[in-house]
């Protein structure tokens, strides 16, 4: 195991914790500046904007859960996987003495915690091959709170009046977004994932989570599409930690695959607005870390 | 307006909150969430009876640090408090509970239980990690840490100017449930578009 990749792995871990996404942060303060001063979105946003500071200056975790660790490596063929996923165990042990990390992987069926953040598929870790020379490390810290609000449709939804098209997935992405008010922290970020079988939804709509807010998708009928859902479920005026108010959720990301013809899922990934994400570059030897 | 309150706290200060005040809590809370209020119904046990009459539950599992003997907490954020719905009331009546701290509300039984024994919600900023955790003076005890581990644990602690929002009061008021079906009303609309 190399040691000075585990250094480099506890520094992402670090920042990842510590240290949001300036495009989040500037997402909160457009959101704190379209409140009116006193209000009860403006206090929590300020709130919020106040502990990001703390956070960051003091290096320690914007919020008590640090979630899940969420890793996706893309590396260069003939890598080897075994030896980085154990330099990645180690880091995320190394990281929970630290104390950027919550211990946070409980064994299913004794309850015990590992107190390591290590344990049965903990972090998570998905392997990429491509032909670049570069290794691309991408993490995301996934909190619970805003995992169990997560949900899945299997369309056609009668309760809904959902059919087997886009105007069907919007009912999915506004129902599961009213059903998440309270629970995880808004306003959060929607990942949307159409189609594929049920692990593979889930996983294109989590996958969306790594773009960046304001970042327009590739697809422009999609594109008009995620700012449609984005209007939509603003105007719920659900707000931040559900207390009511203008910004609901700070973007919405879609993301589509074939699927079974007899099938037809919607899933809807839900992260709080602690989007905790960092990537780290290695190349030539030399280390970059990234938003 | 903001009332700052030292925790045990009377029925009468309890009584005058409404909906919507700020608060600044001192004095001792204990953190509890799922395994600890799973237990707290199911063996009632006898060590939490005087931390928490007339005192304050918080949902809690913190990033804690150990020097030495001493504990501290690093970051210390409220957890959602719905999956303690089934257990909330039972546990404001059995122990005398006035205030219980979390985030995103709770359900018609506590509600009722607020309204009957003299309790409310106090809503924390979620993930608000770092800024909580600095009201936190002191950790005076833990209890279960050995078997619960450290989010679960129950955590004794001393708090300064801790900051919430009353949203759930012993009047029957839950801000909550207004947003909540304010919002079904907008989003019922939205589905028929």
């Amino acid at each position: 195991m190399d040691e000075k990749l585990v250094n480099q792995l506890v520094e992402l871990i670090k920042r990842s914790s510590t240290d949001l996404p300036p495009d989040v942060v500037d997402a909160i303060r457009h959101a704190r500046e379209i409140e009116s001063d006193g209000s009860m979105p403006a206090t929590t946003f300020d709130a919020i904007l106040k502990n990001i500071d703390m956070a960051r200056d003091a290096a320690t975790p914007i919020c008590q859960d640090t979630g899940s660790l969420i890793f996706y490596v893309y590396h260069p063929l003939g890598m080897d996987v075994i030896d980085f996923r154990s330099s990645i165990e180690a880091a995320a042990e190394a990281a929970t003495k630290k104390v950027y990390l919550r211990p946070n992987a409980v064994d299913s069926v004794t309850g015990k915690n590992s107190g390591t953040n290590v344990g049965i598929n903990a972090p998570y870790v998905s392997f990429k091959a491509w032909e670049k020379d570069e290794i691309v490390v991408k993490l995301m810290n996934k909190g619970g709170g805003s995992e169990n609000v997560s949900a899945q449709y299997k369309l056609p939804d009668s309760a809904l009046g959902a059919g087997r098209d886009l105007a069907g997935v919007r009912k999915c992405v506004l129902d599961a977004v009213w059903q998440a008010q309270g629970k995880g922290c808004g306003p959060g970020i929607v990942g949307v994932g159409i189609g594929g079988d049920r692990t593979t939804s889930f996983i294109l709509a989590k996958e969306q989570l790594f773009r960046k807010i304001d970042s327009t998708n590739g697809d422009a009928a999609m594109a008009e599409f995620e700012d449609r859902l984005h209007e939509d479920l603003n105007s719920l005026g659900i707000g931040p930690m559900g207390f009511g108010g203008k910004t609901t959720v700070m973007d919405v990301f879609v993301g589509s695959q074939h699927r079974h013809p007899a099938t037809f899922y919607v899933s809807i990934s839900y992260i709080c607005w602690a989007c905790r994400r960092k990537a780290m570059t290695l190349k030539n030897g030399e280390v970059h870390y990234d938003d | 307006m903001t009332t700052r309150l030292n925790i045990p706290i009377s029925e009468e200060e309890i009584r005058a909150l409404k909906c919507g005040d700020s608060v600044l809590l001192s004095g001792i809370m204990v953190t509890a969430r799922d395994a600890g209020h799973k237990l707290m119904v199911e063996e009632k046990p006898d060590f939490l009876n005087d931390l928490l009459k007339e005192g304050v539950i918080y949902h809690c599992g913190p990033v804690v640090k150990k020097e030495g003997d001493e504990w501290s907490f690093v970051a210390a954020g409220p957890t959602t408090s719905i999956r303690e719905e089934p257990y909330q009331a039972k546990v404001i009546e059995q122990y005398g509970v006035r205030g219980v701290i979390g985030k995103g509300g709770m359900g018609g039984k506590t509600l009722e239980a607020c309204r009957k024994l003299g309790a409310v919600y106090f809503h924390a900023v979620g993930g608000c990690g770092t800024l909580v955790g600095q009201s936190v003076k002191k950790v005076e005890a833990v209890h279960k840490l050995e078997e619960f581990g450290t989010p679960e644990a129950f955590w004794v602690i001393r708090v300064e100017d801790f900051p919430a929002v009353v949203t759930m009061d012993s009047h029957g008021e839950s801000l909550h449930d207004r947003i909540e079906s304010d919002s079904k009303a907008k989003l019922e609309a939205l589905l028929k578009q």
